[in-house]
């Protein structure tokens, strides 16, 4: 086992041409729980929290530009609030201050973990992700990288390099359920983005299925639903309605954190919570 | 571990570049420190980031040294509980903790301290929430997080007099 620490993109790609079977470390709040835990042992780490391309986040035109190492802390930050909500919500949710001074974007996108936090927000807000090796750049969708429940498809010698989300008008919820309200993993989480120029609602849930899972019959049906002109909330069968077809499109397991009823129970209140929130 | 490379490394704790010989690299920095460093005042409870008993700050910010590869963190400036006074004083927040009994087995409270020192420098007028919110990360099995609460506004409201 040997460990680098990268200073450079290129070296990072440089490292992973070389040795392909080399291990990214980056925020290692869940790879050294592998370590101390579960006896990983990996023949060559590289060290990738520090390299500069992967820092930090940019606003472009209509979109943002995460870093794949920046932090659940960084997202916290309010001037990244303003764009990204749903986001800076969902970072707010992950362990403990100093997890989320460790723990990264990219981190939780290539671990995959269906019960991964920044999931739904991206899936809602329809990120692309850009991945990079000495082969070139590629972008993939957030269903394109992650594929089942802790199986991404970065190919061995790929990096995450970054996360693009449009910005967009409109308020945004993320709803996350657990045992209790500090250091959890969820049991359910659901992520709401409103789109107010397309007149349009995007919803995610997480941790109801092997991935992230977009609730399309319930945003389709809300469009047309919803009305766009009044300032008060949706009535109650509107809500009951899309809580419904939320709950519809998660397909839970029972396991050691909760129930598939619970879980289903939990995303139809969350979602008609989220809505109430964004639409009054 | 036999058939394994050791490594050699160097890290700054505390002020000081400190030499890492023969070490494993799976090795994390929570260990490194204790054991190969001489600095037990970073506890080992959870050994998963649950519990922040070995909070220490890295580049200035709190996180858990057992989350941590030791020989990934060269080049980090990293304090530990016995970094944050000077020698054999204690700081204004660990005496406030003896001033508050907030301290009963006392093995969270390295890390409490940290937590709290951390919080201080960044919020000098911290609210209870904000309080609770700086020690979210870090559990306390028997002295209760009453005191610990009272301990860090007592020392928040001290600098606060001291600045006038």
């Amino acid at each position: 086992m040997s460990v680098r620490v990268a200073e450079s993109l290129e070296e990072v790609c440089d490292l992973l041409a070389a040795n392909p079977s080399a291990s990214l470390l980056a925020g290692g709040t869940d790879f050294m729980v592998e370590v101390n835990y579960s006896g990983r042992r990996p023949a060559s780490v590289i060290a990738i929290d520090r390299v500069p391309e992967l820092s930090g986040w940019r606003r472009h035109n209509g979109s943002i530009e995460m870093g794949a190492a920046l932090t659940y802390a960084e997202m916290e930050h309010p001037l990244f609030a303003a764009y990204v909500p749903a986001l800076a919500q969902a970072a707010r949710t992950v362990g403990s201050p100093q997890i989320r001074n460790a723990g990264t974007l990219g981190g939780n996108l290539a671990t995959a973990s269906p019960a991964g936090d920044t999931l739904p927000p991206l899936a809602a807000l329809d990120a692309r992700i850009t991945v990079c090796s000495v082969r070139g750049t590629r972008e993939l969708r957030l269903d394109e990288l992650i594929v089942g429940p802790k199986q991404n498809t970065l190919a061995a010698d790929e990096v995450i390099r970054s996360v693009t989300v449009p910005v967009i008008d409109g308020p945004q919820e993320f709803l996350k359920v657990g045992t209790r309200n500090a250091m959890v993993i969820s049991v359910a989480t659901v992520a709401l983005v409103l789109d107010r120029a397309r007149r349009s609602v995007r919803l995610a849930l997480g941790s109801v299925a092997p991935v992230p899972v977009r609730a399309t019959e319930a945003e389709e049906w809300i469009a047309d639903a919803a009305d766009w002109d009044s300032p008060e909330p949706p009535a109650g069968d509107v809500l009951a309605r899309f809580g419904e077809l939320a709950a519809a499109a998660a397909s839970p397991i029972d396991d050691h954190r909760s129930t598939s009823a619970y879980r289903r129970h939990a995303v139809a209140v969350m979602a008609r919570r989220a809505l109430t929130r964004v639409l009054s | 571990m036999s058939g394994e490379a050791a490594l050699h490394y160097t890290l700054h704790v505390n002020g000081s570049d400190r030499d890492v010989a023969d070490a494993w690299p799976g090795e994390s920095l929570l260990y490194v420190l204790r054991e190969r460093l001489g600095l037990p005042g970073t506890k080992n409870a959870c050994d998963q980031g649950e519990c922040g008993s070995c909070t220490v700050l890295a580049d200035g910010l709190p996180v858990c040294s057992c989350m941590m590869l030791a020989a990934a963190a060269v080049g980090r400036d990293i304090v530990t509980v016995e970094g944050l006074g000077t020698d054999g004083e204690l700081t204004d927040v660990q005496q406030a903790f003896v001033d508050h009994g907030a301290v009963q087995c006392g093995f969270c409270t390295p890390g409490l301290i940290v937590a709290a020192d951390h919080l201080l420098s960044v919020n000098p007028a911290p609210t209870e929430l904000e309080i609770r919110e700086a020690i979210s990360g870090n559990l306390c099995r028997c002295t209760g997080y009453g005191r610990v609460i009272a301990a860090i506004a007592a020392a928040a409201e001290d600098r606060s007099a001291v600045r006038g």
